[in-house]
């Protein structure tokens, strides 16, 4: 055992004991089981129940239209409604994970549409603001310019939430009910107390845009998810999210600093809610305060729940996540498809999160392992009857 | 022996997990008014043995009699009922609230629709009584120390049901001295009540201080029932290890080849580090190849001496050296890349991170050193964890295992590994045998041993004197948060303790 020890002394350091160990292979487990335990699993169960419901009940969701060699019908919609809260759900998944919450997201999105909406439109300071200068389609600061502005405006919104949270010892939920609070009036600051129409073509691309046929938002969360995932997965950053989440002291212990970890989600939570306001003003053409991305963090904690992240923390994933968010809006399309009235959406929306909460249960869990043990247990029955 | 009848004969008990034959062909028996010793190695049986007899599971096979009726324990709630009560290692106690809310939740005694203070207060009171203690019912729990607040959960459990049976489950785990003194003293008195108690616990010194009769479980079968003045304490161990006495004998002859403490520079040197309210300023030496042991009472300072040491705490007056260089920024990150590794003592709380899997766990240590963006790839994290796992002997399917699902000594073992992997200097082992079986223990023991003859210098820390004074070079001795001795070489155990105790 001496011997042996003073190898496995070498062996952080070196990767020479690895050619002597030979390559470990992690057990292989079942194709089905896999499935069936992946984290992807219900989200997309709760995605095809949708569809198959809209199979029967709305035929015409599933058409899809070429238009100018842009596709059009109602699975593009989903996709593209659903693109900013996909972003917000994929920052809330890390925040979440850290045992975190944040409120202030639909905040982040307001700061950050009203940054562009200003840069845009010359009506600084206490300009009157005429329907001239608001239907000029030009800009007093170049897109690139803006672009950063809206990113950098929500990125440090979410320092603020980090510093709050790590630095301060702030409980999450109060840290970030701040800004909840304060963002919307910072927001209106901004824009001088005014909804401010956008009226500048080039900024209305990441909205409303086309790339090969598909809209522009798309490849946004596409890309943000590559992103996000490589951050994740490739650093240890993931890991050390998900060990603090499960156990902010054991972390601390291990030497796992903990403070930066929580400031990190934090903070790209807050740039993800950026991209988010930038996405949601340009499809809009327009940055009112109050109302946009409203109950956008109500919505994106939804989406982290059902993509199977624990709201007190530790393994998380971010594409469940992302298809919990469009299992929202595939929903509320649907709903509105079917043609239930606008105004009893949210109480249809209520049905959703009811289900997804009996789904999730301890209970249901227990009773589906338990129909499964059951449906193994009549395989090798034989084997124990041997013995005896 | 016929003269005092059985409470509980247990007979024939098997029971079978898939995969795993927890209990086979038992028998047990619980007299009136005695104390029988429940041991075996964790996965040995007892816990089983238990769940079986408060009706927390239901054996496949075998018949269990009360008082020479047979009876069938259908639930927790019904094994109360029969008379069986269960207190467990950790206190299932709300510390918010008073002691008598404690003692009577769920049986509030109600006067006009709402609760009856006094009353409720009074039985709380008479209750304790019964083990002759006398607090105010009135105040929170958690104002209360660890001891009076098992007490409270006895009296609890007692209340309920009117107990013939009381079955302690590691109740002394996280006591001190005076503290399980004053829990053997309240077991006394219960027996002489005509209970019988089941006492299952790691710590055999305390098994020959209190317990009537022992009963050995190895593997789910059933080694023997005894009568403790019977059984020499080594043979006892020989039993539930099913080893032979001699091959005990040559492992405590280890420390010996490891004796050899170079008179170079310490690796860490204390000067009057302190922080107040934790510890008083202490001088500490640590030499390459050195086992220093911390010997104390619990509350003596020994783990805020570690936390200081690890920079988990920073302390407030003092210097500490590491290597030649003074300590200047206090974290447990710091520590870590100047080579210095800390086991809490919390095992639970402060080392596992129990939902994550073996391999992750092994390798937290060494990325948090690595830092964010030197990521060890999975097949490299499967390499090293493979490698802690063989080395240690961790006994697990696979290292994707989660580590909540293993055992104590396991876990600790897995702890262990992650500081190993970073390949630390400086190892300060904070209680790493509390609550694991006594063959991790030993396995445990040894490898500190072996890490010492590589040059690494180790803090080990155990509230059990024996073990301390087996595998440490130097002792040092503290007491009200202040060191009291410091021994070099052999001592004998009642040096040390009076040392402890301060009656020297």
């Amino acid at each position: 055992m001496t011997e042996n020890l003073s190898t496995a002394k070498g062996a952080s350091e070196s990767p020479a004991s690895a050619q002597t160990m030979g390559r470990f292979r992690p057990p292989r487990v079942p194709l089905f089981k896999r499935v069936r335990e992946s984290a992807l699993f219900w989200p997309l169960a709760a995605l095809a129940l949708i569809l198959v419901f809209d199979a029967f009940y709305a035929p015409s969701f599933f058409r899809i239209e070429i238009q100018d060699g842009h596709l059009y019908g109602n699975l593009i919609d989903v996709v593209n409604n659903a693109a900013p809260l996909m972003l917000v759900a994929i920052g809330m998944t890390l925040v979440i994970a850290t045992g975190g919450i944040d409120l202030s997201v639909g905040a982040v999105i307001a700061i950050s549409a009203a940054m562009g909406a200003v840069l845009i439109n010359p009506a600084l300071g206490n300009q009157l603001i005429t329907n001239d200068i608001l239907t000029r389609d030009a800009t007093n600061t170049p897109l690139p310019l803006i672009v950063l502005a809206d990113l950098a405006a929500g990125t440090l919104c979410g320092l603020w939430n980090g510093f709050l949270v790590s630095r301060g010892r702030i409980q999450p939920m109060v840290a970030t009910l701040i800004l909840m609070v304060a963002g919307r009036g910072i927001a209106q600051l901004i824009t001088n107390g005014q909804i401010m129409t956008i009226y500048y073509t080039p900024y209305f691309w990441f909205g409303n845009g086309f790339i090969l046929g598909l809209p522009v938002a798309i490849y946004i969360v596409v890309g943000v998810l590559i992103l996000a995932w490589f951050v994740v997965r490739k650093t240890s950053i993931g890991l050390f999210i998900e060990s603090v989440g499960l156990n902010a002291k054991s972390s601390y212990y291990t030497g796992i600093n903990e403070k930066n970890v929580k400031l990190f989600a934090y903070t790209f939570c807050g740039f993800c809610g950026a991209i988010a306001g930038l996405i949601l003003s340009s499809n809009l053409h327009s940055s009112d305060a109050n109302n946009i991305g409203l109950n956008y963090e109500l919505d994106a904690i939804l989406a982290v729940v059902m993509g199977g992240t624990l709201m007190s923390g530790g393994r998380f994933s971010l594409v469940a996540s992302a298809i919990g968010a469009l299992v929202i809006w595939t929903f509320t399309i649907t709903v509105y498809t079917v043609g239930v009235p606008a105004n009893a959406l949210l109480a249809a929306k209520a049905v959703l999160v009811l289900a997804v909460i009996l789904l999730y249960s301890d209970y249901t869990r227990r009773l589906l392992n338990r129909f499964e043990r059951t449906d193994r247990k009549t395989a090798p029955s034989t084997d124990v009857e041997q013995r005896v | 022996m016929a003269a005092v009848p059985n409470l509980v004969t247990m007979k024939g008990i098997t029971k079978a997990f898939p995969g795993v034959v927890a209990l086979e062909d038992v028998d047990f028996a619980l007299r009136r008014g005695e104390i029988h010793a429940l041991m075996g190695e964790n996965g040995a049986g007892k816990s089983t043995l238990i769940k079986v007899l408060t009706g927390v599971e239901h054996p496949d096979s075998g018949s269990i009699e009360l008082e020479g009726k047979p009876i069938q324990v259908r639930s927790p709630l019904h094994s109360q009922e029969l008379g069986i009560s269960t207190v467990y290692q950790e206190v299932n106690l709300c510390t918010n609230i008073s002691v008598a809310e404690n003692i009577m939740l769920g049986r509030e005694p109600y006067r006009f629709g709402s609760i009856d203070w006094k009353t409720m207060n009074r039985s709380a009171k008479t209750a304790l009584k019964r083990l002759d203690i006398e607090i105010d019912v009135s105040r929170p729990l958690a104002e209360y120390s660890l001891a009076i607040q098992q007490m409270v959960a006895i009296a609890r459990s007692l209340e309920i049901s009117g107990a013939k049976i009381l079955i302690l489950d590691e109740p002394t785990s996280s006591l001190d001295a005076n503290e399980t003194a004053l829990l053997f003293d309240v077991m006394r008195k219960l027996k002489g009540e005509g209970l019988g108690i089941v006492f299952i616990t790691h710590f055999l010194e305390q098994v020959y201080r209190i317990a009537d009769r022992i009963t050995v479980l190895r593997n789910g079968k059933l080694v023997g029932t005894y009568d403790v003045a019977s059984l020499p304490r080594l043979e006892l161990v020989a039993k539930m290890l099913g080893r032979s006495v001699t091959e005990l004998d040559a492992m405590s002859q280890v420390k010996t080849q490891a004796e050899q403490t170079q008179a170079v520079k310490p690796v860490v040197q204390a000067n009057a580090l302190g922080l107040h309210g934790a510890l008083e300023p202490l001088d500490l030496e640590l030499h390459r190849g050195e086992v220093l042991g911390l010997a104390g009472l619990l509350g003596s300072g020994r783990t805020e001496t570690a936390n200081l040491l690890f920079g988990v705490d920073a302390p407030d007056s003092g210097t500490l050296v590491v290597k030649d260089e003074a300590v200047k920024k206090f974290s447990p990150n710091e520590s870590l890349k100047r080579g210095i590794a800390l086991c809490p003592e919390d095992r639970k709380a402060e080392g596992v991170v129990g939902e994550l899997t073996i391999r992750e766990n092994i390798i937290l240590a060494l990325q948090a050193r690595y830092g964010w963006f030197k990521f060890l790839d999975k097949q490299k994290q499967y390499t090293i964890a493979q490698e802690y796992i063989q080395l240690l002997g961790i006994v697990a399917p696979s290292p994707d295992q989660l580590v909540k699902n293993l055992s104590g000594g396991n876990q600790q073992k897995v702890i262990l590994a992650r500081w190993l992997a970073t390949n630390p200097d400086v190892l300060i082992l904070d209680e790493p045998t509390r609550g694991i079986d006594v063959g991790a223990k030993a396995e445990i023991q040894k490898l500190v041993l072996q890490l010492a003859a590589q040059n690494k210098s180790i803090v080990f820390i155990s509230s059990e004197l024996e073990e301390v004074l087996r595998i440490s070079q130097r002792i040092v001795v503290l007491r009200d948060h202040k060191k009291a001795a410091e021994f070099t070489g052999t001592v004998d155990d009642q040096t040390v303790m009076h040392a402890m105790a301060g009656t020297v």
